[in-house]
């Protein structure tokens, strides 16, 4: 293994096996074969040497920053913002250097020169409301951006639920029109991160798959990398035996939630969410959600946030019944009418009884 | 609609509606049904311990004397679905929440597994019941669209439920949607259908054995 | 000549009540109802299903007493009941149905089908729907007396013959008496033992007791074919003659729905409770063996097995009196399979044994107390209902069966020590 990254790597106190144990933890949490793992270390290895580190353009839309903070949230030190060294990240708003009509100039250079093979990332909703008026750049709508970014982009990253599904701005009643990058694109290849924020190594997990085999990897119906959302929370928690034992925690502070029981009855989304946390973690796997005691918000699904209420239960009605007891009242109207006509119609036959003689037996 | 916009429908919108019509049906055909009365009985009554309606309630759900042999398709297997049903409605965590949260009662339920294979059981006992309906000539002669249907509406929840907790066909938050509203379809027939006979079977087998318990007759 | 689809109708308006109305909408199509009723098991039919033999009883009430019914009738999806219908019906409820009441005591949901198919039958008959052989026996029952036209100086001619044969007098409208006793149409006719026998019985017991000349049939053919008001005149002679003569209880023969008209239908009939009681022969002999008032010597050695009538122990109450009874006279009583309540039918109850084209069916559907008696192999079959007899007979005799039936009455009678046999004494 050779190259600057490596002398880089061992500058900052990362050995060379450190990287390629990394490298091979990637690729096996992605589900690749063992050789993979080799051929994710060479070619990110290879890249900066080669000068032709891979242009990266990351626009910033309706968010929160939280995904880029999420990102560059690395306690192991630079493992995870490692990526950053084998990609050329052309524009980050809150990463790079330059402002205002220099940091223009970097995107539209970095459009130009890597024409139809920079890789686009997108964390924030496109909101749609007001021509686009509720989110500008530059004096453009993210809308308007987008478009023009997109056509020469080889794929797109919809980093974060806000990109995939339109997250927290989308929530009813959705004032500023949001919608998700997929929602806009429809012509290039578009694969989703969810998550609020979404778990770090997902993002260099896709990252360096595409580095290495130049392509996204495997999608599920949603457009999210199988490989980290092919499961659920609930079938990856370490507390579903308390689940199938039916040992609940009411409160955040019974004694249930000390003992570490399930937390379905405070409203865990777990067995509706498709994510990766209860295996690979958060914090370089210090802990998740559920492991500090709080139920799965189900935040890498579309419309988490519209989903009934956090705290309440997947089994109980999204909302109050509105209409049970107008009905049940409407219903014992009906009978009674009935029971009326019925009683009426009874007497009415009593009364025109003819009484039935011998004669009455033949027609 | 995405899928989870679907599954929060029925456990709104859809909840609300299915509970709706199933209590102003239930209501309704309650009343209909039994405020068309019963003429007193003047004959002298012959007092017999055990011969009453309310004896009757619970002594009818035990086949008579021969009768097993007749049919022990419809007894074990009617037996078989209706606690299979019961164990899997009623002992499942998750749907003893749903009904406390709708009426505040709660009890324990039965750990996961079990629910699992009382479903399994229940779906298989309902399978040859509706091959014996199919196959015996008495039950083919009688059966009419209203007893494919229900039995659909019957089996559905019980296969969508089982499929979603087992992870099978659709993804789970699909299958749960999809179980759910099968539950709401079966609520919303419930009381127009031979299924009402859950809350006339009361009734009916008081009647039966108040009228033959005025004779002396424990039936 | 003026029954009428509509007043059928009419008829059925008025009798169809709540636990009608609970029991169509509690039927759940397990067809268990087939497996208990002697015309389907032995004939393998379905169409013989009872609760099949109610449905256009069924439609009818849910096109009269249910919304959605009533909506379905109105936009045309249910078909309203009709003449052909009730005419095609005519088989199921009366040749195929002897109001035996076995399907209504096993159906899970506890569905009480006999109970229905006894209000349909009003219907049928208001309708001009009944078979014409029930129909004559209503004609000879409410013009002559009886429904094989017994009338008063037959009647009169069998007590003669009875005092003259074992020197017990037949007291004649005694006012005062006890107990009123009644007699069917086959007793006074092929049974006259049976006269004999309650002579011999109340004259042991110290009991006194009278016929009524204007009550001394007890059939009540209305009841048979189903018409309320034609029962109604049948049971207000009786209750008239009782009232009259001021009797403290009316026995009912060995009669299978004599006994139901009576004992359960009457009082509703005619709208009051009785001021007397009323009991069957057999409760009647059974209280008398309870307090001793009955004493007998001598036991029947041979094999006997008894046939419960269906009017008398399933829908009548009384079961344990008939064995006790059996017991006190017979060394080798056993009993057969299903015996008591649920003893299968005879096959001829509910007026079917009046229906001349009925009777393959019921020779068919003997085979099931066939094969009751093949297991038991008695040598001669007891029972207490002189219907039962006549058919069984029937039935015997079609199979080529060497069993003697015999009237239980008449076997206690038999063992009563002799005190006042000689003439004149």
């Amino acid at each position: 293994m050779q190259g600057s990254l490596i002398e880089t790597l061992a500058r900052q106190g990362v050995t060379r096996r450190s990287f390629m144990k990394y490298c091979a933890t990637l690729a096996s949490m992605m589900a690749l074969p063992p050789a993979a793992g080799r051929a994710m270390a060479e070619a990110m290895a290879a890249a900066p040497a080669a000068n032709k580190r891979p242009s990266v353009i990351w626009l910033p839309f309706q968010e929160c920053t939280g995904c880029t903070e999420s990102i560059t949230r690395s306690h192991s030190p630079s493992i995870e913002g490692l990526i950053f060294d084998a990609i050329s990240l052309d524009y980050q708003e809150t990463l790079m250097a330059a402002a205002g009509h220099q940091a223009e100039e970097a995107l539209h250079a970095a459009m130009k020169d890597n024409d139809g093979k920079y890789l686009l990332i997108v964390d924030g909703s496109i909101p749609l409301g007001l021509d686009g008026a509720y989110s500008c750049i530059a004096g453009k709508s993210n809308l308007e951006t987008l478009k023009e970014v997109a056509k020469g982009a080889a794929a797109i990253v919809a980093m974060g639920s806000c990109a995939a599904y339109g997250g927290i701005p989308k929530a009813n009643p959705n004032p500023t029109g949001a919608v998700s990058v997929s929602d806009v694109i429809k012509d290039k290849p578009i694969i989703n991160i969810p998550g609020c924020p979404p778990i770090p190594v997902v993002m260099t997990g896709v990252l360096a798959h595409f580095l290495t085999f130049g392509s996204l990897p495997e999608m599920d119906g949603k457009g999210r990398p199988k490989a980290f959302y092919g499961e659920t929370i609930h079938d990856r928690c370490y507390r579903r035996p308390f689940y199938d034992q039916g040992k609940f925690a009411k409160t955040f502070d019974d004694e249930g939630a000390r003992n570490g029981w399930c937390l379905f009855e405070l409203g865990c989304k777990g067995p509706v969410t498709y994510n990766a946390c209860a295996t690979v973690k958060w914090n370089g796997g210090t802990s998740w959600p559920v492991e500090s005691g709080h139920g799965c918000l189900g935040c890498s699904e579309p419309d988490f946030w519209d989903g009934g209420g956090f705290y309440k239960a997947l089994s109980m009605p999204a909302d109050p019944l509105k209409f049970a007891s107008a009905a049940a009242a409407v219903g014992a109207v009906a009978g009674v009418a009935m029971s009326f006509a019925n009683r009426g119609k009874k007497s009415a036959a009593k009364s025109g009884h003819e009484t039935t003689t011998l004669a009455d037996l033949e027609k | 609609m995405n899928d989870m916009q679907f599954l929060t429908w029925v456990r709104g919108a859809g909840l609300d509606i299915a509970v709706s019509i199933f209590l102003l049906g239930v209501l309704w055909r309650l009343i209909e049904i039994y405020s068309l009365g019963r003429k007193k009985d003047l004959a002298a009554p012959r007092q017999v311990s055990g011969a009453s309606g309310w004896h009757t309630i619970f002594r009818r759900s035990v086949p008579p004397e021969g009768m097993m042999k007749k049919s022990p398709v419809s007894y074990i297997g009617g037996y078989t679905f209706h606690i299979g049903l019961a164990i899997v409605v009623f002992l499942f965590a998750p749907h003893i929440l749903l009904i406390k949260n709708l009426t505040g009662l709660s009890w324990p339920g039965l750990p996961s597994q079990f629910i699992d294979l009382a479903a399994v059981v229940t779906m298989a006992a309902m399978v040859i019941v509706l091959a014996d309906r199919i196959n015996k000539p008495v039950k083919r002669y009688l059966s009419t669209f209203g007893d494919w249907f229900t039995w659909t509406l019957t089996f559905l929840p019980v296969l969508t439920g089982w499929m979603a907790v087992q992870h099978l066909l659709l993804p789970y938050t699909t299958m749960l949607a999809l179980h759910i509203l099968s539950v709401e379809l079966l609520l919303v027939f419930l009381p127009f259908t031979k299924l009402f006979h859950a809350f006339t079977v009361f009734g009916s087998r008081w009647y039966n054995g108040t009228v033959n318990g005025h004779k002396g007759v424990a039936v | 000549m003026s029954a009428s689809l509509e007043k059928g109708v009419r008829v059925l308006k008025e009798v169809i009540d709540a636990p009608i109305a609970s029991y169509f909408n509690s039927c759940v199509h397990c067809g268990l109802c087939a497996e208990a009723c002697l015309f389907y098991t032995e004939t393998g039919d379905p169409k013989y299903t009872p609760i099949h033999k109610l449905e256009p009883l069924r439609r009818l009430y849910e096109q009269e007493y249910t919304l959605v019914g009533r909506l379905a009738k109105l936009v045309g999806l249910s078909k309203p009941v009709t003449d052909d219908e009730l005419e095609e019906w005519k088989e199921l409820v009366y040749n195929s149905c002897t109001l035996c009441g076995r399907c209504s005591v096993v159906c899970p949901v506890g569905n009480d089908i006999v109970y229905m198919v006894r209000k349909f039958r009003e219907g049928m008959s208001a309708s001009g729907h009944a078979p014409e052989g029930i129909i004559g026996a209503v004609n000879r029952t409410v013009t002559i007396g009886s429904p094989m036209g017994v009338k008063l100086p037959a009647v009169k001619a069998q007590m003669k013959h009875v005092e003259e044969d074992y020197g017990l007098p037949i007291p004649l409208d005694a006012e005062g008496a006890e107990y009123m006793v009644m007699l069917s149409s086959m007793e006074i006719i092929n049974f006259p033992e049976y006269l004999a026998a309650i002579a011999k019985i109340m004259h042991q017991a110290g009991k006194t007791w009278t016929l009524c000349s204007t009550a001394f049939e007890a059939t009540n053919a209305g009841m048979q074919i189903g018409n309320s008001d034609l029962a109604r005149v049948l049971v207000t002679r009786i209750v008239d003659g009782a009232e009259k003569l001021k009797v403290k209880t009316v026995i009912s023969p060995e009669c299978g729905h004599a006994y139901t008209a009576l004992r359960w239908e009457g009082a509703n009939l005619i709208g009051r409770p009785f001021t007397f009681k009323v009991q069957h022969i057999i409760e009647v002999l059974g209280e008398f063996q309870e307090q001793g008032l009955l004493k007998t010597e001598g036991f029947e050695t041979d094999r006997l097995t008894f046939h419960d009538p269906c009017q008398l122990a399933r829908r009548g109450g009384v079961i344990k009196q008939q064995r006790n009874l059996m017991n006190m006279v017979a060394k080798n009583f056993v009993e057969m399979p299903d015996a008591g309540f649920m003893n299968w039918c005879c096959g001829g109850g509910g007026g079917a044994s009046a229906i001349e084209e009925g009777e393959e069916l019921r020779l068919e559907a003997f085979k099931k107390k066939k094969s009751q008696l093949d297991t038991v192999k008695p040598d001669r079959l007891v029972t207490a209902c002189a219907n039962c007899r006549i058919v069984l007979e029937e039935g015997l005799e079609h199979y080529q069966m060497d069993i003697p039936v015999v009237g239980l009455t008449e076997m206690i009678a038999e063992h009563i020590p002799d005190q006042t046999t000689e003439k004149g004494a």
